[in-house]
């Protein structure tokens, strides 16, 4: 008989629990506030940086081929659409550098889970600080006289 | 008697290991590579990106005049190994989340890792049989320094 008893548990617990819906759904179900965002973020910029990196890698290798080898994939990146493409690249660096700093504070700052969310905030006015200064210095380098 | 397993886990948890705790180290990895790769890679983009023409300043000339020094060849070869490692464990935590077979696991696993391999040892070479001044090149592309030679 007990055999039977412990059987039914093991069988039930594989079962989904069956979860009512509540009737306010506020503070009940997860959200997604600023810790879900700057993972989103954080996994999307990665993930970009590191396509990136891979063909970046590739084409400095250029360099050990010949000069010219090397100018002819150079010179695509100063047109207007590699340009824009390097201001995304500095946006996702940017955004990944600075939350990767906030993650690296709430592992080993003894307050940092608890300032997670102010620092997020901080995260993002930094980074709006550094396309502020970056941002017209690269447009004026992809789309000015040269 | 019967066990009763943890719910919803499809393989028991996997008993502590002696030895070397991977996952540890690449957790730490992360984190010390991410200090040292802002001070890096801010650096690498103000210097190509930032600094007198921007990215229009780039070309052969521009680099073999960097990797003359042996300063940004030591700053490159940390670029390179650092971010590409912190890039790959990256990837291979994002693989090890979203694969829904243990063969696709598998398969995107190894190709990261030739590919990490492949690009570190290329890469490599490059940096440290780089010749700034190739023979028969044209004396408008290489470092004005080329010319005393």
């Amino acid at each position: 008989m007990p055999d039977k008893t412990a059987g039914t548990l093991a069988t039930t617990s594989r079962r989904a629990p069956v979860i009512k819906p509540p009737k306010r759904l506020v503070g009940t179900v997860y959200r997604g506030r600023e810790g879900m965002w700057s993972w989103v973020l954080h996994r999307i910029t990665g993930v970009a940086i590191y396509f990136f990196l891979l063909v970046h890698i590739l084409d400095t290798s250029l360099v050990r081929l010949s000069p010219e080898a090397y100018n002819a994939v150079i010179n695509t990146y100063k047109t207007p659409i590699m340009g824009l493409g390097e201001t995304a690249l500095v946006v996702a660096i940017g955004f990944h550098a600075l939350n990767g700093l906030r993650i690296i504070l709430i592992d080993f700052w003894s307050v940092g889970a608890k300032y997670q969310r102010l620092m997020f905030w901080i995260v993002i006015a930094l980074w709006i600080v550094l396309l502020v200064g970056f941002v017209p210095r690269q447009f004026m380098h992809i789309f000015g006289a040269h | 008697m019967t066990t009763i397993e943890a719910p919803r886990s499809p393989k028991p948890a996997r008993t502590r290991r002696r030895g070397i705790n991977g996952e540890k180290w690449g957790w730490i990895y992360m984190r010390a590579s991410g200090l040292v790769l802002v001070i890096l890679i801010f650096g690498h983009l103000f210097v190509n990106l930032v600094s007198g023409k921007g990215v229009n300043a780039i070309d052969f000339a521009f680099v073999a005049g960097k990797l003359a020094d042996p300063f940004w060849v030591v700053w490159d070869t940390l670029l390179l190994w650092l971010a590409l490692i912190h890039g790959s464990n990256g990837i291979r935590t994002l693989i090890n989340d979203y694969t829904r077979t243990p063969l696709t696991r598998r398969i995107l696993l190894i190709a990261v890792a030739t590919a990490t391999a492949v690009l570190l040892i290329l890469g490599t070479l490059v940096i440290y049989t780089f010749d700034p001044c190739p023979a028969g090149a044209a004396a408008n592309l290489v470092p004005s320094f080329c010319q005393g030679r």
